[in-house]
């Protein structure tokens, strides 16, 4: 086990990581607008790499503009699911809404398959360049990119929340929905916004991606899967958890991919993921007597 | 007691066992085979999700334990297929105590998303462990069943087969839900608390129905895995889980008989949709199963939206809302005299 090695695993885990950690704030988002799990999250991912794919490598647009383009998109693309899907639901049952999610999921990957096909797509690392030394490991420049879109979507994350009046707006109906309704704030509105900015934060984790894993129309659930691992990790619903929980994720995958087997590396994050919702499904940040009473 | 299911049923074994008599293509009867394991597995799921109201999106993980312990013991260690299905039937019981017993503490999502992981984790297993289960390339030579000395070796005798145990395992399962065992179930999914408060054991209940819809998916594994002589991880995968689930709620979530309706149904929508498209095919629209995810989404976002207690639900609200009108109508015919 020489160091080298052991940083180079370590990139290879952060860059994974921000990934989860991406996912894994859009779950956040909407679970604490509305109480859902978003089953499509892992979809948003898959659509946001794969129009980034089509927008840069077959309509040769800018990387810029096609990130631009594609985030609005996705954003589009999850806004329509909540005006036609979860708004319109006037009994909701939670087994009748994790269904509905699991049929957007299905819907958006046919749909995936029908327009780009099952093959997988390339597409170019964002600035060309070769990879940099880093005490013997190597690192990609666009692991440099992914961390710092990471860095920028958790900095404009909490400023949004934090300092903007909407931001505000929205942490009031995750706290509590009907109070937020008494003074005056359109719920509606706010859970159609979660959607919205979930699908969007989504989009950025597939576009950033997909020039290192490439990208195919399956990809999203197992994408989405591990993102919920991150998010549970962290604690539901827990933001800043979520971030450092991704990245603590992506590098035990990355680890254990090197030094156990690469074969089953897949599998880490789901059995941490499980091993989370037996023992503490309230996460490893939360406090233990807010998690007594939280019901699971 | 209510007699209706009981006649429902013996209809049902009429219409199937009837059934070859008007098939003249055999196409058909590996087609409905197939619908026949979908809707073995669609039962126990049924019985999970409809009665007790516990989500399982990882049902296809039993099926692939039944298909894949008749596979690795009837070829690696020579056993014969009913021990294979045996073996598969046990070890699907275990893992479903392992998984069962932390999983089932979960509510809502969280347990959805439990069983999703372990599905997924199973799958990836079934990849990964060539030494095993054959990697990707699967396990080939699988030997069919035989029973008392004949070799269900015909598509119309494997026919008959799965179709004579899928009704014994519906008619058990009708039994289930008629008596005390299904009424408490029902109540867990009604209220937790209110069940558990009338006296009943809720976690042994829960536990105890996971065991058996995972029984149920290992019996529909262990009988494909015979019947097309070859596995692999593909048919295994998460979408497979999400199709049973599929199934179950477009049939009717609260139905024994929605379940089956579902599975037969979306068994057969493959077929049915390569029929329509060659009616189609006049006006220049060619269907390709490339759209089949599509259609299958599509189809569960509809019934999901508009028709949650599924298409039997439908229909009986449906028959109920006909009733009344002729009710109404013939009330009223009544007060014109």
């Amino acid at each position: 086990m020489n160091v080298s090695d052991v940083l180079q695993f370590m990139f290879m885990g952060i860059e994974r990581g921000a990934i989860y950690a991406l996912i894994a704030i859009g779950f956040n988002m909407i679970y604490n607008a509305t109480g859902i799990i978003n089953f499509a999250q892992g979809e948003f991912v898959m659509l946001g790499g794969l129009m980034m794919v089509t927008l840069t490598m077959t309509a040769n647009l800018s990387i810029p503009f096609a990130f631009l383009l594609s985030v609005a998109f996705v954003t589009v693309v999850g806004i329509l699911m909540e005006r036609l899907t979860i708004n319109p639901v006037k009994e909701p049952t939670v087994l009748r809404l994790i269904i509905i999610t699991i049929a957007v999921s299905i819907l958006l990957k046919g749909a995936a398959m029908c327009f780009w096909g099952k093959g997988s797509h390339y597409m170019r690392q964002f600035t060309p360049g070769d990879p940099l030394e880093f005490f013997g490991a190597t690192i990609m420049p666009q692991t440099l990119w992914v961390i710092g879109i990471l860095a920028v979507v958790v900095i404009g994350y909490s400023l949004f929340f934090n300092f903007t009046l909407i931001g505000k707006c929205m942490r009031a109906c995750a706290i509590n929905r009907d109070s937020a309704r008494l003074i005056g704030i359109n719920d509606r509105m706010m859970v159609m916004l979660s959607f919205a900015l979930s699908a969007g934060i989504g989009a950025v984790a597939g576009i950033i991606i997909t020039p290192i894993i490439q990208m195919d129309y399956s990809r999203g659930a197992l994408l989405g899967l591990k993102g919920f691992g991150a998010a549970v990790l962290g604690g539901l619903g827990n933001s800043g958890g979520a971030v450092v929980a991704g990245l603590m994720l992506g590098i035990l995958e990355a680890l254990s991919g090197g030094y156990i087997s690469s074969h089953y590396m897949d599998a880490i994050a789901l059995i941490v993921m499980l091993c989370v919702l037996f023992i503490r499904p309230g996460g490893i940040f939360g406090k233990s007597e807010e998690i007594r009473l939280k019901e699971f | 007691m209510n007699n209706r299911d009981y006649i429902a049923f013996a209809a049902f074994v009429a219409i199937v066992m009837g059934l070859p008599l008007f098939m003249t293509n055999e196409y058909y009867f590996g087609v409905l085979i197939f619908a026949a394991l979908n809707c073995m597995a669609c039962i126990g799921l049924s019985l999970l999700m409809g009665y007790a109201g516990q989500i399982s999106i990882g049902h296809g993980a039993f099926v692939a334990v039944g298909a894949y312990a008749v596979g690795i013991l009837t070829t690696r260690l020579a056993w014969s297929p009913w021990l294979g299905m045996g073996a598969g039937v046990i070890a699907a019981i275990l893992i479903a105590l392992v998984i069962g017993v932390p999983s089932l503490r979960l509510k809502g999502h969280y347990l959805a998303m439990a069983t999703l992981g372990f599905a997924s984790i199973i799958h990836i297993v079934a990849v990964a462990a060539v030494e095993i289960t054959g990697g990707p390339a699967g396990i080939l030579d699988i030997p069919g069943l035989k029973l008392f000395g004949m070799a269900l070796d015909s598509d119309l005798r494997y026919y008959y087969f799965t179709w004579t145990v899928f009704c014994i395992g519906l008619f058990f399962a009708i039994n289930l839900v008629k008596s005390r065992v299904g009424r408490g179930l029902m109540a867990i999914r009604g209220s937790e608390d209110g069940a558990m408060s009338a006296g009943i054991n809720i976690s042994r209940y829960k536990i105890q129905i996971f065991i058996l819809s995972a029984v149920y998916a290992a019996v529909s594994g262990s009988l494909y895995a015979c019947y097309v002589n070859y596995i692999d991880p593909g048919p295994f995968n998460i979408m497979y889980s999400v199709l049973l689930v599929t199934m179950v709620a477009v049939g009717g979530l609260h139905s024994l008989w929605g379940a089956v309706f579902g599975g037969i149904l979306l068994s057969l929508l493959p077929e049915l949709l390569s029929m329509a498209s060659e009616i189609f095919s006049g006006i220049g629209f060619v269907y390709k199963p490339d759209y089949d995810m599509f259609v299958y989404g599509g189809i569960l976002l509809f019934i999901m939206l508009f028709l949650p207690e599924g298409l039997a639900g439908g229909l009986s609200d449906i028959g109920s809302l006909g009733l009344k009108l002729l009710k109404g109508m013939s009330r009223r015919a009544g007060t014109h005299e």
